[in-house]
């Protein structure tokens, strides 16, 4: 009989929690079990600025995972059109796992029309003329927003002015699973379901889920989702298969404009500080990184975002804590029924099998 | 497209996506490119990186627009009058690139004495047929060089076919699109000022005929801001020089107009002007909205031409061979070969029978005269002229405008056969469509007999497709099609097999043509699927010893070559599929000449020997792409040379010399009969030399440059089930565009019956402003219903401030309405066809029509149902002086509804 | 004892107490699926070259193909012209073969018929046959205007743009030779 001791290497490691659950960690597979020479950390940058809004990241994410459409039984009276935009998926959720965000936005600015003359016509030499009609980009800049007045800092050159009496800027974002390094629903997770990958990765394996819901409420993103005729939770995978065999997850591998991009994790970092300060150097004075940061409150996202508005105007919360944060302070009572409750399972489980 | 093929010698994109990466500046207009081509669009955001200036022109703020540096939103149907405007800015301030229009230009050519401009007639140009509605266009020529040097063989048969070309007959069989691979004919090269200064030159013409397109007219013409304009043409001309190039790129948004032709000529004269035509970064990148939409012109199933833009041989000009090459033969260009690529398809399709006595069996083909397009065509059904009907993968009564009068038509057919992957409408509309409801139509009255024919899946056939860079690329058949899913191939050949059996005893001279036909193709598997290589292999054609041809410069008209296509040959170049190569790109230069096989000759850009200095050195380092190389004696450069290669830049054509060997070595436009680019078309387009602003046929505004209010020679189908909104009518005051989603494909038969791309535009909608909204009461995610002359349909609102009201200067507000054309009621995501709301009037070039802007009403709430749909919409008829609509038994003539002839209707 | 031991090691418990992942959240929650999961492109048989078939920019396709099923159609990193990237029609482009409303076998409606009927496909293409001839006579023309013209004017044809240029050959070849010539194409449209 193998015997099963509180001195186990494991149990041991528990006793030095600080940053497992909080913070930055700068090897999240390695602190997940796997051995050093595991594959390096894996990621997305969803660049929303080269963002064209065409869904391939949906569509190519269904195709890969085999996902049910919305109403999963493909009854059409169950579609409709949500009258956001050009947003019918709403929200990511247990069918969609790539979510793209539509964020209309305008202001106006008015300016005089001018004339002209029709040779002949009586209409001739009237009006006000055009050298009044200024500079449109000084006039635009001088005038209040008229819509999404707090959400609409500085309209930018990257994103579109429309003519010049009137501004007009549509955000588009593709959100997705943050993987975050201190993942909420992982942690929460009674049935090992959840787990670490050996990228660095969050997946939820099918196989076990019981359906309990735990992590749906942990998310601090609202991302984990319960499929309603299955029980199960469903979310990205990052396409942990295709990891396995060399690919890049299907919606980066379709993306038209490379607004998703896919790769090692500190590689991205790198490409995503030099983006926004190529755009910062272009007057892109509204474009911020989003999950960038290792010591916010999830300790940064495998999964993170260039993008040209606060946080919430594209639906995601503007400072997202990890729900197990104080978890370290509980631990060490928990840490002893633990090892009962092991116990316990280990007789029931070897009872069981014994039938 | 007749606009590039008479401005520049083809009818194909002058240029490549991956080279819209070199561009300096990059103008999207008639385009909704992200949306509608989004991988494409990677290379625009390419040239965006690298610090290129992105302007996206078009009435609607789209997901193009949203990535884009500037968006324009200009007032439907005005691109010309915004062109014409960019073309007078360039003009005035003497903008344009000197030496390129020097040398590679008509901008020299003087034009006829009695040439008379629009500006001067007040809309018309000289030559108008007012009872015709055609023009004349003997006046539009140019003045012959003298003495003449590049006369035809024949001056006699010549003479005849350009007096011929005059006739109605002959206008209305759209002789324009044959200049898609070869430019129009003309009588003889021009004679030229090179001062530019002669009133008669091209240049001063072109200079007063848009001295009126000021910044001031655009901004009343099209509701754009002097200042906005100032900002679009400074980034254009900046952008355009020795060192720098601008690209355009068009769509539907451009060619589904009256002026359709016109508005990609004016494109044409801009990006001239500007020096941008054959040099990377620059060029007119036309992108087409199918798989193979150049390949279905480029060996076209249309009734105006044969593979290759050759002409269909026409009643009153071509009765023999030796008059069908008549305008051709000796003449200077490419085209002046048009009896060896003519000689070649008449022996790919009838091989050992088609002999000189014979005149090559070119008797066997049957005569055009007039217009047999899909239109005219429709409506000779109504009237039970027509007795069977094949729809091949098309899908009309969602896809065309005006469902009802296709439906109308459909009905009235002896059997239809639909071949499709799904039950699309136009199979059902017997027994589902908008007409069933209304009771205009009944099972119980329509004849028809339908024959749905399960097709087979792109991946379940081999073939090819031509895409929009004219690059034909090669699939391999990956599995079987499922149960009687056969591909079109399969279909044709059997049908063609089994009618060829059935005949095999005729003595009939009529059916000789047919079991003459060459038509012995390899079949291989269990469906005994004929060999798409081997048709590929025909196309490209063959020489004396049965070898495969390299290329179109080997065939010879004295019938030992054979080719059913010749601007396809030398897709079989070296006895390999070239349209199979797959080097990967990571592997080859920007070019990538290795991916496919391009037409013509694989070259990718075309007129690229302007990308060189008339003594053929590039115009600067940066913009370097194909140059002559003076040790080598030759072209050279990162593309093939699209020139004859080893003929020098200094080559002058010697007195008499016939073809390309009178063309001189500074005379890029190969095509062409005098080489050249044209700014001012003496012939190729039917309704004007020069490009000019009419307003839409059905528009909310009077034209403010002319009295002529629309293109005067716009093609119109009369009839109950074709009423046309009158315009500046009270009654139906909003303007209405059409256009695509990314999340669909045109009619819908390939999107809405796809889950995944159903549940992402789930609902027909219509996007309209909050002015709009506020002014019918109609409300964000609610019904509105949409009325014209043709019928009402209903639609979801969105309103969205990316649509917007155009403020003109008299205190006119034009309201735009945008509807999304994918949907009818078949599929997984459903709702109204838009196209039902749409009349049909045609581009007199192309018989394409215009349903990129047209006239409605809208109002809250839902249409009516059943019988009071047809009351509703007569009463706007009614109320807008329009005749009655109402129509007779299965959609005909009330009066002549039980007196058509050739139907089994009894 | 050594099945023991093995079925011990699967349990994710065990190896959490045992092994390097003491929070149980990485390696030692790997489940049996989880150490199984293998990527359907790496078991296809095959991978079919193709194009995209929506619009015209022509995107390279690799096609997977498994059991003579297609299991997977993604972008051809190797096309210049696409890079391996495809819009969400083309990445939806499998289900035009797997479509639920998809039909696959011919349907027939007879002259003033209320629904459709099966058909053999030998039978449709013989009636077919027949039917072309019939309006061919029906509407022949030796002459028109004047003019000599050999033709019919009892048979139309549209065709889709997504033809491929072969079949456009064939189709146009077979209708010139029968005499129609009111030939069209979505090209027109």
């Amino acid at each position: 009989m193998t015997s099963v001791s509180s001195a186990s290497p494991g149990l041991r490691g528990l006793r030095d929690v600080k940053n497992r659950l909080f913070g930055p960690l700068p090897d999240v597979a390695q602190e997940a079990g796997y051995e050093p020479d595991h594959p390096k950390r894996v990621g997305f940058f969803t660049d929303t600025s080269v963002c064209i809004g065409c869904k391939a990241c949906e569509v190519a994410c269904k195709e890969w995972n085999t996902l049910p459409m919305d109403d999963s039984h493909g009854q059409r009276d169950a579609l409709g059109l949500s009258g956001m935009s050009y947003d019918n998926t709403g929200q990511l959720g247990a069918n969609s796992w790539r979510h793209v965000a539509f964020i209309e936005q305008s202001r106006a600015v008015d300016l005089p029309m001018p004339t002209f003359g029709r040779p002949g016509d009586d209409r001739h030499d009237h009006g006000p003329s055009p050298a009044n009609a200024g500079d449109p980009i000084s006039l635009a800049n001088a005038q209040q927003s008229v819509l999404n007045a707090e959400a609409l800092s500085e309209f930018d050159p990257q994103t579109g002015q429309t003519g010049a009496d009137k501004q007009i800027r549509w955000l588009m974002s593709s959100d997705v699973c943050k993987h975050c390094t201190h993942a909420g629903c992982l942690d929460v997770c009674p049935t090992g379901a959840l787990f670490r990958s050996e990228f660095g990765t969050v997946v939820v394996q099918g196989d076990i889920c019981n359906g309990c819901g735990y992590c749906v409420a942990a998310c601090p993103y609202g991302v984990i989702d319960q499929r309603k005729d299955d029980g199960r939770v469903f979310k990205c995978t990052m396409c942990y298969d295709r990891l396995t065999d060399g690919l890049q997850p299907a919606c980066a591998t379709a993306c038209p404009t490379t607004s998703i991009q896919f790769g090692d994790l500190d590689e991205l970092q790198a490409r995503a500080d030099a983006r926004l300060a190529t755009l910062k150097a272009q007057g892109v004075e509204t474009a911020r990184l989003y999950g960038r940061d290792e010591n916010d409150g999830v300790g940064g996202d495998g999964a993170f975002f260039l993008l040209l508005d606060e946080p919430e105007v594209y639906g995601l919360p503007p400072d997202p804590i990890v729900t197990t944060r104080d978890l370290p302070a509980m631990w060490k009572a928990a840490g002893k029924a633990a090892v009962m409750m092991i116990g316990v399972a280990a007789t029931a489980v070897l009872g069981s099998r014994r039938r | 497209m007749p606009g590039l093929g008479a401005s520049f010698g083809r009818g194909g994109a002058t240029n490549f996506l991956e080279d819209l990466a070199n561009s300096d500046c990059i103008v999207i207009e008639g385009s909704n490119m992200a949306e509608c081509h989004p991988v494409g669009f990677q290379w625009v955001g390419e040239a965006k990186a690298r610090g290129a200036k992105i302007i996206h022109i078009d009435p609607r703020f789209t997901r193009t627009s949203a990535i884009a540096d500037l968006h324009v939103p200009l007032r439907m149907g005005t691109d010309i009058a915004f062109l014409g405007g960019l073309i007078n800015y360039v003009l005035s301030n003497d903008l344009y690139f000197k030496e390129y229009v020097a040398a590679y230009t008509n901008a020299a050519a003087l034009v006829s004495e009695e040439f008379v401009d629009s500006e001067d007639l007040d809309g018309l140009f000289s030559g108008f047929d007012a009872e015709n509605r055609v023009y004349d266009q003997k006046s539009w020529q140019y003045q012959p060089e003298e003495p003449p040097n590049s006369g035809s063989d024949d001056p006699g048969e010549a003479a005849e076919q350009e007096r011929t070309d005059q006739h109605p007959d002959v206008k209305h069989s759209d002789r324009a699109q044959a200049a898609g691979s070869g430019g129009p004919t003309i009588a003889s090269k021009p004679k030229r000022d090179d001062t530019l200064q002669h009133p008669r030159s091209v240049f001063q013409i072109l200079k007063r005929h848009y001295a009126r397109y000021t910044p001031e007219m655009v901004a009343e013409v099209c509701g754009i801001e002097p200042a906005v304009f100032e900002q679009v043409a400074k980034w254009v001309t900046s952008n355009s020089n020795r060192d720098r190039t601008t690209a355009w790129v068009y769509s539907v948004g451009w060619t589904q107009h009256s002026v359709g032709a016109q508005y990609i000529r004016t494109c044409s004269i801009l990006q001239t002007l500007l020096g941008n035509i054959g040099r990377p970064g620059g060029g007119i990148l036309a992108l087409r909205g199918h798989a193979s939409i150049q390949g279905s012109t480029d060996i076209p199933t249309l009734f105006n031409l044969l593979p290759g833009y050759l002409p269909m041989p026409h009643a009153r000009q071509h009765g023999t061979l030796e008059e069908y090459v008549a305008d051709a033969a000796g003449k200077a260009g490419f085209w002046g070969n048009k009896r060896a690529y003519m000689t070649s398809l008449l022996k790919a399709w009838w091989g050992e029978h088609a002999t000189p006595e014979n005149d090559y069996c070119f008797d066997y083909l049957p005569k055009i005269n007039g217009d047999h397009s899909s239109y005219r065509t429709i409506a000779d059904m109504i009237e039970g002229k027509v007795s069977g009907y094949f729809l091949v993968g098309e899908n009309p009564t969602v896809g065309h405008p005006n469902g009802r009068m296709n439906r109308f038509g459909l009905a009235n057919l002896d059997w239809l056969v639909v071949r499709d992957l799904q039950m699309i409408e136009s199979a059902t509309f017997w027994k589902e469509s908008p007409e069933i409801e209304t009771g205009e139509l009944a099972p119980e009255t329509i004849a028809t007999e339908v024959f749905f024919m399960p097709a087979a899946t792109h991946v379940e056939k081999e073939g090819t497709f031509t895409q929009t860079q004219r690059v034909l690329q090669w699939r391999h058949k990956a599995v079987e099609p499922p149960n009687d899913a056969r591909s079109d191939l399969w279909f044709y050949y059997h049908l063609g097999r089994i009618l060829r059996e059935r005949l095999k005893d005729s003595t009939d001279p009529r059916d000789r043509p047919l079991l003459q036909l060459t038509w012995d193709y390899p079949v291989e598997g269990e469906t005994a699927d004929p060999s798409a290589d081997a048709v590929l292999r025909e196309i490209n054609g063959f020489g004396p010893d049965g070898e495969l041809l390299n290329s179109y410069m080997q065939m010879k008209d004295d019938g030992s070559t054979s080719g059913g296509c010749w601007i396809y040959c030398g897709v079989y170049a070296d006895g390999v599929n070239q349209a199979d190569r797959r080097k990967p790109g990571k592997e080859q230069g920007p070019v990538a000449s290795e991916w496919g096989w391009a037409w013509p000759l694989n070259r990718r850009m075309l007129y690229n020997r302007a990308s060189a200095d008339p003594d053929g050195k590039p115009w600067s380092e940066r913009k370097k792409y194909v140059w002559w190389d003076e040790a080598a004696g030759e072209w050279t450069g990162l593309d093939i040379p699209d020139f004859e290669k080893n003929k020098r830049p200094d080559y002058v054509p010697p007195d008499g010399a016939k073809a390309q060997a009178a063309l001189a070595g500074s005379d890029p436009f190969v095509m062409q009969g005098d080489g050249k680019a044209w700014l001012f078309a003496p012939g190729g387009v039917v309704d004007g030399p020069l490009p000019t602003h009419y307003e839409p046929v059905e528009s909310v505004v009077e034209n403010a440059l002319y009295k002529q209010q629309a293109n005067p020679t716009v093609e119109r189908i009369p009839g109950p089930w074709n009423r046309e909104n009158p315009s500046m009518s009270e009654v139906f005051p909003f303007q209405v565009t059409t256009y695509r989603l990314t999340e669909h494909h045109t009619a819908g038969g390939m999107s809405r019956t796809l889950p995944y791309l159903a549940e992402l535009q789930p609902e027909f909608f219509v996007e309209v402003s909050p002015e709009l909204a506020e002014l019918r009461g109609l409300t964000n995610g609610e019904f509105a219903t949409l009325v014209s002359a043709r019928t009402a349909i209903e639609a979801k609102v969105l309103v969205t401030e990316r649509m917007r009201p155009i403020r003109l200067r008299n205190g006119q507000v034009v309201h735009q309405i945008g509807m999304p054309y994918h949907w009818s009621y078949a599929g997984i995501s459903t709702g109204d066809s838009a196209n039902d709301l749409l009349g049909i009037s045609l581009d007199p070039n192309t018989h394409i029509q215009e349903d990129k802007v047209s006239t409605a009403d809208i109002v809250a709430g839902r249409r009516p149902r059943g019988p009071g749909l047809i009351d509703f919409v007569e009463e706007y008829r009614r109320r807008a002086g329009v005749e009655s609509g109402r129509v007779g038994k299965n959609g005909r003539d009330p009066v002549a509804a039980d007196a058509g002839e050739g139907s089994t209707i009894t | 004892m050594l099945g023991v031991k093995t079925w011990l090691d699967s349990w994710p418990v065990y190896r959490q107490l045992t092994g390097s992942d003491p929070l149980g959240r990485g390696k030692a929650a790997r489940s049996k699926g989880t150490e199984a999961t293998v990527s359907r492109t790496a078991t296809a048989d095959r991978v079919v070259k193709s194009v995209c078939p929506f619009c015209a920019v022509g995107c390279g396709q690799n096609v997977y193909v498994q059991d003579e099923k297609i299991t997977q159609i993604e972008g051809d990193p190797d096309s210049p012209i696409s890079r391996g990237r495809l819009c969400p029609k083309g990445s939806a482009s499998k289900q035009l073969v797997t479509s639920p409303t998809r039909v696959t076998t011919v349907k027939y409606r007879r002259p003033f018929g209320t629904d459709w009927e099966d058909l053999d496909l030998d039978t449709a293409m013989e009636m077919i046959a027949d039917r072309v001839l019939e309006a061919r006579r029906k509407g022949w023309q030796q002459v028109d205007g004047g003019k000599r013209v050999n033709r019919t004017m009892g048979l139309a044809s549209l065709g889709g743009a997504t033809l491929d240029n072969e079949e456009n050959y064939l189709m146009k070849k077979l209708y010139s030779a029968l005499g129609a010539v009111q030939i069209e194409n979505q090209a027109r449209i």
